[in-house]
């Protein structure tokens, strides 16, 4: 159930700083480059994330990111993330080639040939990227492979206003629908409401976002009969598995933990909404 | 050079092991660290049955530590012994299993059903979970308490019994000698301090629980102090704990009075902290020309 598992000989890197700029108030676009045998980069996948560390050891736990995209060919991942506490205003005055101590891929990403038999999709599905906030980052890597997978990709994207970083990206890969808080472009309302105005029929939606967004995708997922994944975040400490800091409430007793609760960092940070409490 | 140790009679190869609850059952970090480095795993808490643990957030950082509340979730002895155990029984190294319970007879029910499994050395007895409602720290904040549960198990155990105190207490040298009393073979310390953290920007308590255990290196000049107050007021070995980031750690805390060293929370910053913790150790010997790790336990 974890195509990312024990034993990837993932271990704690020191990365290179490509470049970094903020690209929205407060939202920052950093690209890491990794050495050319960390073998483990190879298996990455759309949405999982990576631990960061503050290498001058001011804070002791990783920060848990999600990756934006792979570039695996060469080396690189991009991060795009938000600044809210001392760790993130910490890696917002990285450089290039600053470094930055890293473990990478983690978690359990969107294995999207998983998801295409699971649920029986036939080959002309489409397939909805939902992403509100700053968990619109982690929903270009999925465009992208699905893109690459020659899959019909849209994304629905929640911005507060008309600030649409990453827009561009996106739609080089997908076609792009958007909401905002203040009605200034697109749909006013939620990623859903956008969803209904557009009259795209989704046959299986993956969403990142803050938790009250999940919450009406999954309902909106079940009430419609359309499978649906969502994307996690929780406070970490080890980002491994170990120390079940991050656990989430699922409707079924966890395999791994024997009890209603499930890793993150570990069975996540990716489950179909039909498994977890939010 | 000699780094093994004798621990309540268990011949240990060298002096470091794992904080409970840090480390899970080595599976994780076997991808990141080598556990045959270590002179024993000690493993996550267990109960006689599954414990769902804390609401989250269950983990917070703070300046020089973190607090935990994660309520002790665990699979439950059965699936322990199954899964876990059979594990850690392809390294070279110890195992001491952590132990938890609500209630006597809970700690008595899990440690009778661990004890078919010979490949465990050890029980770690935690008495000092600040994070659990019943059991925990209720028994291990009261010297008779202490000494009633420690015998009470030491009744039914087939193993060496390390009694876990808590340092949320008055005086650490009654709660070690009650152990003591009780018929502990060992004792270990120390568990998490109680503190708290507030989100001011949610106007809320950081951590579901209110209060959470704090650990790191913040904890660690506490935690020294009560090892060496209480390894000099019993006879039995002092498994030494709380902040241990590096090799000088280690040693600080083997010649204030512990003949065993565990590392927590350095481990969530740097995976393979324990490995280097035992290399730093070596390291040491070397430049000081010590033959012996023994002539560096209890010199103060």
């Amino acid at each position: 159930m974890n195509n990312n598992g024990l034993n990837n000989n993932r271990s704690r890197e020191t990365a290179l700083v490509i470049s970094q700029e903020e690209i929205s108030e407060g939202i920052f676009n950093l690209k890491i480059k990794f050495r050319d045998d960390y073998t483990a980069l190879k298996n990455t996948l759309p949405g999982q994330f990576v631990s960061l560390y503050v290498s001058d050891g001011s804070m002791l736990l990783p920060r848990p990111i999600s990756i934006c995209e792979a570039n695996v060919e060469d080396m690189v991942l991009r991060l795009v993330y938000r600044v809210v506490g001392s760790g993130t205003k910490a890696f917002s005055s990285l450089r290039s080639d600053d470094t930055i101590d890293v473990i990478a891929p983690l978690g359990n990403g969107y294995d999207f040939d998983k998801i295409i038999s699971e649920n029986n999709l036939p080959d002309d599905a489409s397939f909805v990227a939902m992403g509100g906030g700053i968990g619109i980052p982690p929903m270009l890597g999925v465009v992208k492979k699905l893109h690459e997978m020659g899959k019909k990709a849209y994304a629905v994207l929640g911005y507060r206003s008309n600030d649409l970083f990453l827009i561009d990206d996106f739609k080089k890969y997908s076609e792009v629908i958007i909401s905002t808080d203040d009605g200034s472009v697109g749909t006013k309302g939620t990623v859903i409401d956008a969803l209904k105005a557009s009259g795209v029929k989704a046959d299986v939606i993956l969403s990142c976002g803050p938790l009250p967004m999940l919450r009406g995708i999954s309902s909106y997922a079940s009430e419609n009969n359309i499978p649906a994944y969502v994307s996690l975040e929780e406070h970490m400490a080890c980002g491994i598995g170990a120390c079940l800091g991050c656990v989430c409430k699922t409707v079924d007793v966890d395999e791994h933990s024997h009890v209603n609760n499930t890793r993150i960092c570990t069975e996540g940070p990716v489950f179909r909404s039909s498994e977890v409490i939010l | 050079m000699n780094l093994s140790v004798d621990f309540a009679g268990v011949k240990m190869k060298n002096p470091v092991t794992t904080c409970s609850g840090t480390f899970g059952s080595g599976m994780e970090f076997s991808e990141f660290a080598d556990l045959n480095m270590l002179g024993a795993v000690t493993t996550k808490g267990v109960a006689s049955v599954p414990w769902e643990g804390n609401p989250t957030p269950r983990v917070i950082e703070t300046t020089g530590g973190m607090l935990n509340a994660i309520g002790l979730q665990n699979p439950g002895v059965d699936v322990f012994l199954e899964r876990d155990m059979q594990f850690l029984k392809g390294f070279d190294t110890k195992v001491i299993v952590n132990v938890c319970g609500h209630s006597e007879d809970e700690y008595l029910d899990a440690v009778e059903k661990l004890n078919v499994e010979d490949a465990i050395s050890l029980y770690e007895i935690n008495i000092s979970c600040p994070n659990v409602k019943s059991g925990g720290i209720a028994f291990g904040t009261d010297p008779k308490m202490v000494e009633k549960i420690t015998g009470a198990i030491k009744k039914v155990s087939k193993k060496p019994v390390i009694m876990k105190l808590s340092p949320n207490v008055t005086d650490i040298k009654v709660m070690a000698q009650a152990a003591e009393s009780g018929g502990a073979d060992a004792i270990s310390l120390i568990n998490t301090l109680t503190g708290m953290k507030i989100d001011i920007n949610r106007r809320s308590f950081a951590l579901a629980n209110k209060t959470g255990g704090l650990s790191g290196p913040a904890i660690k000049p506490v935690a020294l102090r009560m090892v060496y107050e209480a390894s000099h007021a019993v006879n039995i070995p002092v498994l030494g704990m709380g902040g241990i980031q590096t090799a000088e750690d280690a040693l600080e805390f083997l010649m204030a009075g512990a003949t065993m060293v565990a590392v927590g929370t350095a481990n969530f910053n740097n995976p393979k902290a324990t490995e280097e913790v035992v290399k730093g150790i070596e390291a040491y010997m070397e430049r000081y020309s010590v033959d012996d790790i023994n002539d560096l336990i209890k010199i103060l």
